[in-house]
């Protein structure tokens, strides 16, 4: 079912989010015409207050009126809508179709709370323990990605960006700044080498290039973060 | 000569996780072979299936295997297309979805909290949960389950909180699900475990509050190694 063009597209978020990068990925390959509004995370909006009353958070996407929240439910929600051929996100076949959400679900549990630890780690011991974390699920890409990515296509979509590129790729760009921040490596070409090769496919797509602001930027904002940052008390 | 199941899944009696993958293929009427898993001494067939979680519910469809239950769900409705359990219209999709992971993560994390801790950290879990529940309270209005006149992908993800959740209180000496302040929630409770496919299939209510109070001797954080 195409969408017709004259229904009102809005996308509530911060440039610099992962989770909102994600969303505007899977517009750019549909090319979906969108409005984008800034929110201020400390002075939301009472649209954002209204469209997402149980998370009060970013994205959300507000189609023809209806809000859509949680990014990779409104990333199948715009795979679901706009189905412009050549541009589908998930798989036909349910089992690859499993494996995008399996992925997904793995790197949003784990992948996200120890990059988040790794780049506001601020002793040793701090960073050591979130480094082999992150590595570990970078492990397991690279070997998923075997599998999943068809014989040597760029993507874990096959041919094209998929679902679970998005997933992944939305988190470059706070590696990246990591990295730089951290001193370290994430991106290794002798751990990781499949998945390197994947990074540089899926940044240079025009899709991605189009949401995906400056490093620099983003290592502005986490070392904001880092001046704020109170680790948890051990456990 | 033993007969052979292309679907086979991989369980755990008191996990909930677990049921709703059963209650999916009895709504839709999959045979299957269901094997009972001890997790403190996992199966080797277990560990080969999911080595990465080595949890329970694991389905195995024709030797493949597909792990964490709302996948598993949605790999059910996609590979048996007869009485679905997620609508159609993507918007719907998407809001099934979304009180899904809701249900699964943010409020079985509150409860987990008031389940294991004491005093002051309890007691936050547990109002956290009351808001959690306020909202699904709300949801319900006007509609016989979340999925509208028949229980659907969203009632079976939200199903643990018509069993367990009571089973929790009890275990642990809490109450948050206090009928009066959420009525449409009472009453969705009430219906849900009439429907038959439910109501023969649930754990036995006190052999599950004695395993829920001897895991919760155990102490720490764990999680019940099922997802």
């Amino acid at each position: 079912m195409a969408a017709s063009g004259n229904q009102e597209v809005t996308l509530l978020g911060v440039r610099l989010s992962p989770f909102v990068i994600r969303v505007g990925i899977a517009l750019n390959i549909k090319e979906v015409q969108y409005e984008f509004l800034e929110e201020i995370l400390s002075a939301k909006s009472e649209l954002l207050l209204k469209s997402n009353p149980v998370y009060k958070k970013v994205p959300v996407l507000i189609h023809d009126g209806k809000p859509i929240c949680e990014s990779m439910i409104i990333v199948q929600y715009i795979d679901d809508v706009w189905t412009r051929s050549g541009t589908t996100l998930m798989p036909t076949d349910p089992y690859q179709k499993a494996m995008h959400r399996f992925w997904t679900v793995y790197l949003d549990d784990k992948f996200e709370p120890s990059l988040y630890n790794l780049t506001m780690s601020q002793t040793e011991a701090a960073k050591a323990e979130a480094e082999e974390q992150t590595m570990a699920v970078l492990q397991l890409l690279e070997e998923a990605f075997v599998k999943m990515s068809n014989k040597g296509k760029p993507f874990f979509g096959g041919d094209t960006i998929g679902y679970l590129d998005i997933a992944i790729g939305s988190y470059l760009g706070w590696m990246r700044a990591t990295e730089e921040i951290i001193g370290l490596k994430l991106l290794d070409d002798a751990r990781i080498p499949l998945l390197c090769a994947w990074a540089e496919n899926f940044c240079n797509n025009e899709a991605v290039r189009n949401v995906s602001p400056e490093i620099m930027k983003i290592v502005e904002y986490a070392k904001f973060l880092r001046s704020k940052y109170t680790p948890p008390p051990a456990k | 000569m033993v007969a052979s199941y292309e679907v086979r899944l991989f369980g755990m009696w008191a996990s909930p996780a677990v049921r709703r993958v059963e209650w999916a293929l009895q709504l839709k009427g999959i045979e299957y072979e269901y094997i009972e898993e001890d997790l403190s001494n996992k199966s080797s067939s277990l560990l080969e299936y999911n080595p990465i979680n080595k949890q329970v519910p694991v389905l195995v469809h024709d030797g493949k295997p597909i792990v964490e239950s709302l996948v598993i769900l949605e790999y059910i409705d996609e590979t048996w297309k007869d009485k679905p359990i997620l609508p159609v219209d993507p918007h719907e999709r998407a809001k099934a979805r979304f009180w899904a992971t809701f249900v699964d993560v943010k409020c079985r994390e509150e409860a987990r909290k008031a389940f294991h801790m004491e005093g002051e950290e309890k007691e936050n879990s547990i109002e956290n949960l009351q808001v959690q529940l306020k909202a699904l309270d709300e949801e319900l209005e006007g509609k016989k389950f979340f999925s509208g006149d028949h229980i659907g992908y969203t009632d079976l993800v939200v199903g643990w909180m018509a069993f367990w959740l009571g089973v929790a209180e009890e275990a642990a000496g809490f109450k948050a699900n206090h009928e009066a302040k959420f009525p449409h929630f009472a009453r969705w409770i009430k219906d849900f475990l009439q429907e038959p496919v439910i109501k023969e299939n649930l754990p036995p209510r006190e052999k599950t509050v004695e395993f829920f109070c001897a895991f919760r001797q155990l102490g720490g954080c764990g999680k019940m190694n099922q997802k």
